[in-house]
């Protein structure tokens, strides 16, 4: 258990200056995240292009982790397609949740948060963003709410 | 089991008192603990685990049952432990004790048994901003079920609930008051017999969550003169699962009981049944015995220490890490109250509780990070959580000090 390995510099930085942190106005779907625990909150609102998630947002308050998360996710899935998004948050939950679990290549910056998972309570700040992202998405996949 | 506790060792040597809680000596990631989260749940001196140990091991089976030698043994023990109980918080007799699996129980408790039956629409019960949710959601579900209304008296900015703010948030419809003794999240201690006195004069009863207040100072529930007094074994040197509710005998005479079952009976046939004297009244089924044991035990380790002078030694320890702790650069204390029981929440401005929690954890240092369920304090100050370092019978100065370090490895990591 070394906490340099959990608070990377990439981590940090991401704290310190959140990427593509604000909100998008108008937007095509948005969604909350809350983690009790901790009282993380997160807010993402994003737009779609056909398959695309052509640009997103974030914001919100939490500890390191869930606020490098997120910012490092919204870089990463930024102009990504649904299902390339699917295939990240698949890789992303393995890293984070199985301890021998290889970090796969194509993670890129993600992998930097691969040192959570010898945090055992601390997955739960890792992984909120993925989990408000992808609620955003199931919004949007709706009927009532594509266009 | 000592069943003659002597009073005031003085003077209170902590490091010897360290020495009587076996836990205390384990290491945590390589580093020796620092237990600094005793308000959340304190740790058992080998008197309590052996006097629990040997119950389980010789003296286990049901009690007020059976005419045998064990069950007569068991019952004896039980109700032994009961006696202590009362006698610590004097309370005027062993009818008005209560055993329930905690504070949250006893509160539960009064609420559905007391509270549900009297309750009329538009009646208010009056808590204040500093509550525990467990002396507020029992009382929100007693509204919902009786038409009643949920107040909150307010605090100041230190945290302070004076009897004023009670007083003035109180109306010809208040019936119950229910208010914490001691602030779990701030530390704050309330005026307690002051707010009993005031709540009595305008017809309303108190409940009065001790849960924070029995491990660390004198409690005379006759003084305080409250209705109902909830407190738990396990924030006292206890196990957990097992705590108490002392109410004033002609308020438990007139409640029904609230679950029904063995112990609770004096006859049943399948079309009525008569229910017990106080307190079996209230012990439906086959109790945690092992745990009246434990907490008759950890009683008497507190009243082998002295409850006096185990607080003066925490507060003088408050003081000190008080002291200490404001040096810390971008560290805020929350919760500022000039009556206090060492319990010191803060923040540290550019890291989040969190990872404060984990941080200091790494160093061996176990503090309680989170919003201490009580969301509606960390919503008043404005934050989404804090670190809380509590302090007991047992804390050395020195571990302020590792305190003190392992927040300065956080401002390191976080530079």
């Amino acid at each position: 258990m070394d906490l340099k390995d959990l608070y990377r510099e990439v981590i940090l930085d991401h704290n310190k200056s959140p990427r593509l942190f604000g909100r998008l106005d108008p937007a095509d779907s948005a969604a909350d995240g809350h983690n009790p625990l901790c009282g993380d909150r997160l807010h993402i609102t994003l737009r779609l292009h056909g398959e695309r998630v052509s640009d997103l947002r974030f914001e919100g308050k939490g500890c390191a982790i869930s606020v490098a998360s997120a910012s490092l996710m919204c870089e990463a899935v930024k102009g990504r397609k649904r299902a390339e998004i699917a295939h990240l948050f698949h890789e992303i939950h393995e890293v984070l949740t199985k301890h021998d679990a290889p970090v796969p290549e194509d993670l890129g910056k993600l992998a930097a948060l691969s040192g959570v998972r010898d945090f055992p309570v601390r997955v739960k700040c890792a992984s909120l963003a993925w989990h408000t992202l992808n609620a955003a998405l199931e919004r949007s996949a709706e009927p009532a709410k594509t266009e | 089991m000592n069943t003659n506790p002597t009073r005031a060792i003085l003077p209170y040597d902590a490091a010897l008192v360290w020495r009587d809680f076996p836990l205390l000596r384990r290491e945590v990631n390589g580093k020796p603990l620092v237990y600094l989260d005793s308000a959340a749940s304190s740790q058992r001196p080998a008197s309590v685990i052996a006097a629990v140990d040997r119950y389980e091991t010789y003296h286990h089976a049901n009690v007020h049952r059976g005419v045998h030698r064990l069950s007569q043994e068991a019952t004896d023990l039980f109700e032994h432990a009961r006696e202590r109980v009362r006698a610590f918080v004097n309370a005027a007799s062993t009818r008005e004790v209560i055993f329930t699996r905690g504070t949250t129980e006893s509160i539960n408790l009064v609420a559905q048994s007391y509270a549900r039956p009297r309750l009329q629409p538009g009646d208010e019960i009056l808590l204040t901003a500093l509550e525990h949710h467990a002396n507020i959601v029992p009382w929100q579900i007693v509204a919902g079920q009786t038409g009643a209304m949920v107040k909150a008296a307010p605090m100041d900015r230190r945290g302070v609930v004076s009897l004023d703010d009670i007083a003035r948030s109180m109306t010809e419809r208040t019936r119950i008051v229910a208010c914490a003794h001691v602030s779990n999240a701030l530390g704050t201690v309330l005026p307690i017999a002051e707010i009993v006195k005031h709540a009595h004069a305008r017809g309303a009863v108190v409940l009065v969550d001790g849960a924070q207040a029995v491990p660390h100072q004198r409690v005379d529930i006759q003084a305080l003169n409250a209705d109902f007094y909830a407190f738990s074994a396990h924030k006292m040197y206890g196990p957990t699962g097992i705590g108490a509710l002392i109410g004033r005998e002609s308020l438990l005479e007139s409640m029904p009981p609230w679950q029904g079952g063995g112990d609770m009976i004096l006859t049943v046939s399948f079309e009525k049944s008569t229910f017990n004297a106080l307190p079996f009244k209230f012990e439906a089924g086959t109790p945690n015995i092992s745990g009246a044991v434990g907490m008759g035990a950890a009683v008497d380790y507190i009243e082998k220490l002295g409850i006096e002078n185990i607080h003066a030694h925490e507060q003088r320890l408050l003081a000190i890490a008080t002291d200490k702790l404001s040096r810390v650069p971008g560290l805020e204390i929350i919760g500022t109250a000039p009556d206090k029981a060492a319990v010191i929440s803060f923040t540290i401005e550019g890291i989040h509780p969190h990872d404060l929690g984990t941080i200091l954890d790494a160093q061996g240092v176990a503090v309680r990070t989170g919003h201490h369920c009580a969301m509606p304090v960390m919503e008043f100050f404005n934050v989404p959580a804090t670190a809380r370092a509590s302090f007991a019978c047992y804390s050395r100065e020195s571990e302020i000090d590792a305190l003190v370090a392992a927040l300065a490895k956080a401002r390191e990591v976080f530079s």
